[in-house]
């Protein structure tokens, strides 16, 4: 029976789940859980303490997500995920921060925060769950939303043209990029055992499918259409020009581990070797 | 490794004071967006920390400046930021998130004339308002106002200890006037600095509710990485920090949150009152306008005006039991301050038409003068 099983017996990833979250609020056949499962999954094969996760996450649907799991989890303002767990990170190194936050989030009200952390290089890995639209406020139009689309504030079609995040972290410096879909789960898994194991803004971008408020008005009727479309509409590019990967109705969906920069160093390295200067400094004008 | 605390006597701007007084309040994380007349703050940081091991980032703005001390804060390191008013506006909404998480941290404002960008390099105190009811909803904060140099660098130790004590971002409020004033600031010996810090847990991880207040109403707060797994969120939350967003666990977490601060408001307050044992006439001033008060009411005093002085150190929460108290002695309160009234109808309301309340406004740009004070004096006196 299920009352008598403990948690670990009924999912080896339950530890890291608050079971008495659930029900969580995600609609059937949205992303972001098949996204946080699968993060989950890459930090217990990097072997991460769970002490030392923090989750941070922003406003919307991908926002709730750090409430649910059973680490250090802040909910914070909108789009300020990420200087949030910038200040967290600078002040306890030690620490594996993470921002987990949707599309409107992270590129909308946090759009200049994400670019000056790729600038700087801050030790963090960011993961987008983009749907292309704000899903819990009902659907309306975002930066992300497909040229074209249909939202609850483009009822004609959105006439602006959408960002091309990997090419935008790419462009302003992060050194580590990625896209994959809520539904290429092994391949992400990979791509975030990867990105954990190096320092620097790390960037993986994962699209997701919302079936109630992107899907339905915008010829993807029923619940499991949007991953039908990026299974069969998703080409596997590793190393690609991020200025290719702009996603386009009609057009290929283009995946893969397109950025990886060994050399630039982390703010957080920079930082340290400032230090070592100046109290050099310091110590001989002693 | 440099010197944290500097003991001795110095020549300091008040910037400098502040952010000297951070360090010796044990601030070892600081962001901020530079601002005329705040941006000697961080450029003194900027200096010094490299040295003692501190962590300075200037942000891309003032929202990520506000939203990174909250999350530097949560990382168990004394946090500060340095702005003026546009910079101060922006920070608003963080200021919520750091109310609602229940966070300590200090945010220092050097007022400047408004709205807007107003008057960049001169003084005012027109964010007085903005102090208190700056951010939405329903809060309680804690706000000081220094009149010197020596008072900027032991008000801003006291910020920090009241935002450890009450977990609430407390502001400096400050201005152009002090900032850019330079003055005598004697630093004690660091074992004589009284630091204060936030409660931590006395419960394992697995009895361990992260907003279950003690009887003094203050949660004790477990940082990221001890191994306390904290759920922290800016809605409306149950004590395990679990988001219930009803009219409920609204009314029990605002009011407790409002609670904590009002329940201590004699251990917060902080005012000085001279010469008001037989006035009949008191002037009340905060900040840099107390040094003219204090000059106008000597004047005063010399014609036989029975004139005194209260000066607010602590503008937020208001010292409401201390203007009703002079208020059934002194005839009247004169206000002068550098806006068209915010405190005034502080104390206007807390007379409660038992005393006269006057205003002495002035738009900001420059100090209101001791005569102009003397001469408000002067006309309310019988004399």
């Amino acid at each position: 029976m299920i009352g008598q099983t403990t948690a670990e017996e009924l999912h080896p990833m339950d530890k890291w789940l608050r079971s008495g979250r659930m029900p969580h609020i995600w609609c059937p056949g949205c992303g972001i859980g098949a996204t946080l499962h699968t993060w989950v999954r890459a930090l217990n094969k990097v072997g991460i303490d769970r002490d030392k996760v923090v989750y941070v996450s922003g406003i919307g649907c991908c926002g709730r997500g750090s409430g649910y799991l059973n680490v250090d989890g802040f909910h914070t303002t909108h789009g300020r995920a990420i200087p949030f767990a910038v200040g967290l990170k600078l002040a306890k190194p030690e620490l594996c921060v993470c921002v987990i936050s949707g599309d409107g989030d992270l590129f909308s009200i946090g759009g200049n925060h994400f670019i000056h952390a790729c600038r700087r290089n801050d030790d963090l890995l960011v993961i987008c769950t983009n749907n292309f639209i704000y899903g819990m406020t009902g659907g309306q139009l975002a930066a992300t939303t497909p040229s074209g689309s249909y939202s609850t504030t483009s009822p004609y079609g959105n006439i602006e043209h959408p960002f091309n995040t990997p090419h935008l972290a790419d462009a302003a410096g992060a050194v580590y990029v990625a896209r994959w879909t809520s539904v290429h789960v092994r391949r992400l898994e990979k791509s975030i055992v990867e990105a954990l194991k190096m320092k620097g803004f790390r960037y993986i971008e994962v699209l997701s499918p919302c079936p109630v408020n992107y899907g339905r008005r915008n010829k993807f009727p029923k619940v499991d259409d949007m991953a039908e479309w990026f299974k069969q509409s998703s080409i596997i590019r590793n190393g690609a020009d991020t200025s290719e990967v702009q996603i386009e109705m009609g057009k290929p969906l283009i995946l893969g581990n397109f950025v990886k920069r060994l050399e630039k160093p982390s703010y957080h390295e920079a930082m340290k070797k400032l230090e070592e200067k100046v109290r050099g400094a310091v110590a001989v004008k002693k | 490794m440099g010197k944290t605390v500097l003991t001795g006597k110095h020549f300091w701007y008040g910037d400098i004071a502040i952010a000297e007084g951070a360090i010796a309040a044990g601030c070892r994380f600081f962001g901020a967006y530079p601002i005329t007349p705040a941006s000697e703050i961080a450029e003194h940081i900027s200096r010094r920390f490299p040295e003692i091991g501190g962590v300075f980032v200037q942000f891309e703005d003032e929202l990520a400046a506000m939203a990174a001390i909250l999350g530097a804060s949560w990382a168990g390191v004394k946090s500060m930021t340095a702005t003026s008013g546009p910079g101060f506006s922006l920070m608003q909404e963080n200021i919520g998130l750091g109310i609602m998480m229940e966070v300590p941290t200090v945010i220092v404002d050097v007022q400047r004339g408004g709205p807007s960008t107003g008057l960049p390099t001169l003084t005012a105190q027109g964010d007085v308002m903005q102090a208190r009811w700056g951010s939405h909803g329903h809060y309680e904060i804690i706000a000081l106002s220094p009149d010197s140099p020596q008072e900027a660098f032991d008000l801003t130790i006291r910020c920090f200890n009241l935002a450890e004590k009450y977990r609430v971002p407390v502001i400096l409020l400050t201005s152009e006037t002090v900032g850019h004033s330079a003055g005598k600031v004697v630093v004690p010996p660091e074992d004589e600095i009284e630091l204060v810090y936030r409660k931590k847990p006395k419960v394992p991880p697995e009895e361990y509710l992260p907003y279950e207040p003690d009887k003094d109403l203050i949660p004790p707060m477990a940082c990221a990485g001890e191994g306390y797994a904290i759920c922290t969120t800016g809605l409306t939350h149950d004590e395990r920090g679990y988001p219930d967003t009803t009219a409920e666990a609204q009314e029990r977490l605002v009011r407790r949150l409002n609670d904590k601060i009002r329940r201590h408001l004699k251990g917060i307050v902080d005012v000085e009152e001279e010469n008001m044992e037989d006035a009949e006439v008191a002037v009340v001033s905060y900040g840099q306008v107390s040094r003219p008060a204090k000059r106008a009411v000597e004047m005063a005093r010399e014609d036989g005006i029975k004139a005194g002085t209260i000066r607010l150190i602590t503008v937020w929460p208001f010292a409401e039991h201390i203007i009703q108290k002079w208020a059934e002695q002194v005839e009247c309160f004169i206000v002068p301050e550098l806006n068209y009234g915010q405190i005034y109808l502080q104390v206007k309301r807390e007379a409660a038409g038992k005393a006269k309340t006057i205003l002495i406004p002035r738009m900001g740009g420059e100090l209101i003068t001791p005569a102009e004070i003397y001469r408000g004096i002067k006309k309310v006196s019988k004399k």
